[in-house]
């Protein structure tokens, strides 16, 4: 891999107007201590579209998922999530910014001390908005949208790995985002479990239209999103015929050594010709 | 080469670097005590994880403080009589016990009790919720850890110490008049008259004042070193002990300067 990085063209740097795209990133710069992890990254996550995140491991992939939620903060340039600068909000400012992004985090994160009726059901108790049986109501649902319905009084601790994953899905979604985040969801899976998360995601990018960004190792994950739909009479995912592919709104963006060296859709990936990333690809 | 590429090569902190990093360990603790109390007047206030954690701190500790402050009591009570018996003045053992116990005793003892229990208990919560992205997780809900995790367990703490220490006062006069009593033959309408009416308004505001002191050092060390764990499991059993060793030992030196300061300010 002794190609240097494609330099990319400008289409999809600064945009003139970061509201009508869910996630823009403009000349990002974040380094922790001596190590250069993001090296004036620039891209835009569309609203609608869903972007799958690739690079070799360290490469910042989960950073960025963090930096679009003001977990951490950049160095210099700007993001914009939902058309406000993270980087300029204060921590107090981006709470409710926060509540309209769901993220899946990769070990899910799910709170050990609370059952999963509480988990998935957290942002709504702590809104204060709905009643208790609102709130139930609409747990039933998420977790009936990952097919969990029955793990409402269990402890995470009681869970697989799989069904972890997904009881963090279905937090995640509970309070129906416009944009979602997913770090690594069928990392550390078997190729079943896997693929039952993946259907999962492209159910949930099919019928609610969320933006999403996914960071995943598994290109064989990415490539079943772009090759696939979720059929809601059949309830699964289906294989689309190669002529209705272009119309699943599926973009891959590859990172090497803190810079974006791709930037594009299935068929443009299909057809570089840079050696590094035909590598990766292969 | 210079001093700072020296110290970088035996890969040990400099001079200058070790005081940066407890200057800004420093800064950041005093952030996070500051914005404990602020966050009371700020929505939303979680009294539900207050109640939970006052439950946990309060009776969870309560069998422990009663145990230690009433064999101090007692310690107390045969300790002063050997010494007492010399001048014929066995009979202020009572004043003895009730002057110690209340102004100095059972507050630190009491504290040095909850913070072994509770600051380690905090930091080894938090610090676990750190390491497994929980905080992070929590944070990408919309819900502000100062609030929800913090401020409840220093409201809860700075309660039932104040609570604890008047129960544990309790026990160690009853633990001092059990030695009186069945060791040293005393009369026991003598002792409980003598420790009673010794009292004034300055032993008992100060006895009372220090639990409350101390019960807000033990929350905020506890949550501090919790919410700055690094370094996984490890960390995590890193920022235990040492949430313990720097909440006792930050007891042991305020109650000095708290007593002064009162003694001061109170005319003793």
């Amino acid at each position: 891999m002794s190609t240097p990085p494609l330099q990319l063209e400008s289409r999809q740097l600064v945009t003139q107007e970061p509201a009508k795209d869910a996630i823009v990133f403009e000349n990002v710069y974040l380094a922790f201590e001596e190590k250069v992890v993001l090296d004036g990254i620039s891209f835009r996550l569309p609203r609608g579209e869903t972007k799958a995140l690739f690079g070799v491991a360290g490469s910042g992939k989960s950073t960025i998922l963090k930096l679009a939620m003001g977990l951490i903060r950049a160095d210099s340039g700007h993001i914009y999530t939902l058309g406000q600068d993270v980087t300029r909000m204060r921590e107090e400012e981006l709470f409710e910014l926060r509540r309209q992004v769901g993220i899946v985090f990769q070990e899910s994160a799910l709170f050990d001390s609370l059952t999963v009726r509480d988990n998935v059901a957290f942002r709504l108790m702590d809104e204060g908005a709905a009643t208790p049986e609102e709130i139930d109501r609409r747990v039933r649902e998420a977790l009936c949208f990952v097919e969990l319905e029955h793990t409402m009084s269990m402890f995470p601790s009681e869970l697989s790995g799989g069904m972890r994953r997904r009881v963090g899905i279905a937090r995640a979604i509970i309070s129906e985002p416009s944009t979602l985040l997913y770090d690594s969801p069928t990392g550390g899976l078997d190729p079943v479990t896997s693929n039952t998360i993946i259907e999962l995601i492209v159910k949930q990018r099919d019928v609610t239209k969320a933006s999403s960004l996914l960071v995943t190792h598994r290109l064989q994950d990415a490539f079943t999103m772009a090759t696939h739909c979720f059929d809601p009479q059949a309830k699964q995912m289906k294989p689309l015929p190669p002529g209705a592919r272009t119309e699943v709104p599926m973009a891959f963006l590859i990172l090497r050594d803190g810079k974006v060296i791709f930037d594009g859709d299935l068929h443009e990936l299909a057809a570089t010709t840079d050696e590094y990333i035909r590598e990766y690809i292969s | 080469m210079a001093a700072g590429d020296f110290f970088r090569t035996l890969q040990i902190a400099s001079p200058a670097d070790f005081a940066k990093s407890k200057v800004q360990s420093v800064q950041e603790y005093i952030m996070l005590a500051a914005q404990s109390v602020a966050n009371l007047f700020r929505r939303p206030l979680y009294v539900a994880d207050m109640i939970q954690q006052a439950d946990l701190i309060g009776f969870g500790s309560l069998p422990i403080v009663l145990a230690a402050v009433f064999f101090t009591g007692a310690a107390l009570a045969l300790n002063s009589a050997t010494t007492l018996s010399r001048f014929g003045a066995t009979t202020v053992i009572g004043q003895l016990v009730s002057i110690g116990i209340v102004r100095e005793l059972g507050p630190v003892l009491a504290g040095l009790v909850v913070a072994g229990r509770n600051a380690s208990g905090m930091a080894s919560e938090l610090g676990s919720m750190i390491v497994t992205e929980q905080i992070d997780a929590m944070r990408a809900l919309g819900t502000d850890p100062l609030k929800k995790l913090v401020t409840p367990r220093v409201v809860s703490t700075v309660v039932m110490m104040f609570f604890l220490t008047i129960l544990g006062d309790l026990m160690g006069l009853i633990g001092g008049g059990f030695v009186a009593g069945l060791l040293l033959g005393m009369d026991a309408h003598e002792y409980w008259s003598n420790a009673w009416q010794t009292l004034v308004f300055s032993d008992v505001f100060m006895g009372l004042f220090k639990p409350v002191v101390f019960g807000f050092i033990i929350a905020t060390i506890g949550c501090y070193y919790g919410l700055t764990t690094k370094g996984g499991t490890q960390g995590v059993g890193r920022a235990t002990t040492e949430a313990v060793v720097a909440s006792m030992i930050l007891i042991i030196a305020v109650d000095v300067f708290v007593t002064r300061l009162l003694m001061v300010l109170l005319g003793t």
